[in-house]
């Protein structure tokens, strides 16, 4: 089954992107890849840009509303997202646990929802 | 009642437990085999002391008021049920010990017989350690959910499910017999020691799971000497973690960062807590039977000796990795085995050691990588070493140890 691991990171992770690559927390992601890609786990993800580039949209009552910024108005913020094949939660919280992002932010591990994708997309 | 007078209550009431959790939870799980109606029974005791006894003072012995107080809501309970032709004999047996004279004396203790059911090969072999923790210390679920990586709810289910065996499943309350007794003793030590947490003694990694949880397994470990206080691997396996536990203080340098064993400063590490480790070792030996946890008791009290000599005879600790091998073929003990030899021999012969794991064994244990790469980065083969590098810092869960393992991949 397939898990998403969404990657809550701090302001100071998310201010490692300008650094160089040598960079430990960089650094830390990059080996942390290479494991999840050599043990045949790893499905897909991206990173997302930081959190000032988001626009948020709401409609209501036929009203647009935009806000900048991110929909939720926390500390850590959603950085980007990993998909990956694995046979339970077990094992899919001790990914988790490896991720470089856990001791920083936090990692939520959340099962994908093929059943829904199913009914929306036949 | 005076707010210091409260604070006095909360606090005898919390350590009372923290003494009597186990002793009470084992004694009237004895009689019932019900542990999680014991665990219930004794909560709503604990309960009623932080109600009563601020008002009416502390009982004379609170161990034994929360004993009665616990049986007698077993007692209504069980009734409750109407249990009571299958549990009558049960029901005579707790009514029975329960005047006030019996416990104003000592009351049996039955937490060796408690280990031994949580250690028990009927139950699975994952929940040994949680239902030890639970059962025999009190911790939440919670807690020991976090220790093992599991979701808070999936572990208290297991525990609940453990339990229901434990009462249902004709499990014995009993210390094994001769014949059965080493496995059966194995299997609790194991228990007691995977709560230790694994990789207090490995070479470049750690994993910092079981960490917190330290203090607790070595509260189990002299729980488990007080009832067995012959048996050379109790003593054994106290020493292994109390040398460990010597040198916490020293595993961290000022900044957080990660200190490998071989470079921490002998200064920081506890004099008492490695005498103590010494004294059990020598208890040991005088038994004349070795064994796993006194072979790997040994390997630590050769490395506890550079704090007199400043050396480290990695000569010694090759010979007894060779026996632990022997014994106890486990991915941690060839690691540590190929890191000695290194030492030892030179970093060829620890990588032939390395070599002879069977392939895709080790590929997701980070010690081996983390061994695997600082030997090939000592014989200079800088692409295969930078790649083993990536493999452990990609396996590793602490950021200490990330870092450490960065820093030195360059």
């Amino acid at each position: 089954m397939q898990f998403a691991l969404l990657i809550y990171e701090s302001p100071e992770a998310f201010a490692t992107r300008k650094k160089d690559e040598n960079d430990l927390y960089t650094g830390a992601w990059r080996a942390y890849y290479k494991a999840l890609v050599e043990a045949g786990v790893y499905v897909g993800g991206d990173p997302l840009e930081v959190p000032e580039t988001a626009t948020t949209l709401r409609v209501s009552e036929g009203k647009r509303r935009v806000q900048d910024g991110p929909y939720a108005d926390t500390k850590e913020q959603l950085g980007g997202f990993v998909v990956l094949e694995l046979p339970s939660l077990d094992v899919a919280l001790d990914w988790a646990a490896r991720c470089p992002t856990a001791s920083s932010g936090a990692v939520e591990v959340r099962p994908l929802a093929p059943e829904t994708k199913r009914r929306v997309s036949e | 009642m005076s707010g210091s007078d409260q604070e006095d209550v909360h606090r005898t009431v919390e350590r009372v437990a923290r003494e009597s959790y186990g002793r009470l939870v084992a004694y009237l799980s004895s009689h019932t085999r019900d542990v999680a109606g014991a665990e219930d029974a004794l909560s709503e005791a604990l309960i009623a002391a932080l109600k009563t006894w601020p008002r009416g003072g502390l009982p004379r012995n609170p161990e034994a008021w929360l004993l009665t107080t616990a049986r007698r809501s077993l007692i209504d309970f069980m009734r409750h049920q109407r249990v009571v032709l299958a549990s009558e004999p049960t029901l005579l047996l707790l009514k029975e010990n329960s005047t006030e004279a019996t416990l104003a004396t000592q009351f049996p203790d039955e937490r060796l017989k408690l280990l031994f059911v949580c250690a028990h090969p009927a139950i699975d072999l994952a929940m040994h350690t949680p239902l030890m923790l639970q059962t025999v210390l009190g911790l939440d679920a919670a807690r020991i959910a976090g220790a093992f990586l599991i979701p808070p709810k999936t572990m208290g289910q297991r525990l609940v499910r453990a339990k229901t065996k434990i009462r249902d499943g004709g499990i014995r309350f009993e210390v094994p017999q001769d014949r059965e007794l080493p496995e059966r003793l194995g299997a609790v030590l194991e228990a007691i020691y995977a709560a230790f947490g694994i990789g207090w003694d490995d070479v470049a990694g750690t994993d910092q799971r079981g960490r917190d949880l330290a203090e607790e397994a070595i509260w189990l470990a002299r729980v488990l000497l007080q009832l067995m206080p012959d048996e050379a691997e109790v003593h054994g396996l106290l020493a292994l973690m109390l040398h460990c536990e010597a040198r916490r203080a020293a595993r961290r340098g000022p900044k957080g960062q990660y200190v490998p064993l071989s470079q921490q400063d002998p200064n920081q590490w506890s004099l008492p807590l490695m005498e103590e480790a010494e004294r059990h070792l020598d208890e040991a030996a005088r038994h004349g039977r070795s064994g796993r946890f006194q072979l790997e008791a040994a390997i630590q009290s050769v490395h506890a000796e550079r704090a007199r000599s400043g050396r480290i005879e990695w000569a010694a600790i090759v010979r007894f990795y060779e026996q632990l091998v022997r014994i106890s073929p486990t991915l941690g003990t060839y690691t540590g085995h190929a890191a000695a030899v290194a030492e030892a021999s030179g970093p060829n012969a620890g990588l032939a050691v390395l070599d002879a794991i069977e392939s895709g064994l080790a590929n997701g244990y980070q010690p081996y990588w983390a061994v695997r790469a600082h030997l090939l980065q000592r014989l200079g083969k800088r692409p295969e070493a930078m790649d083993a590098y990536d493999r452990a810092v990609g396996l590793a869960e602490d950021r200490a140890v990330r870092e450490f393992l960065l820093q030195k991949r360059g």
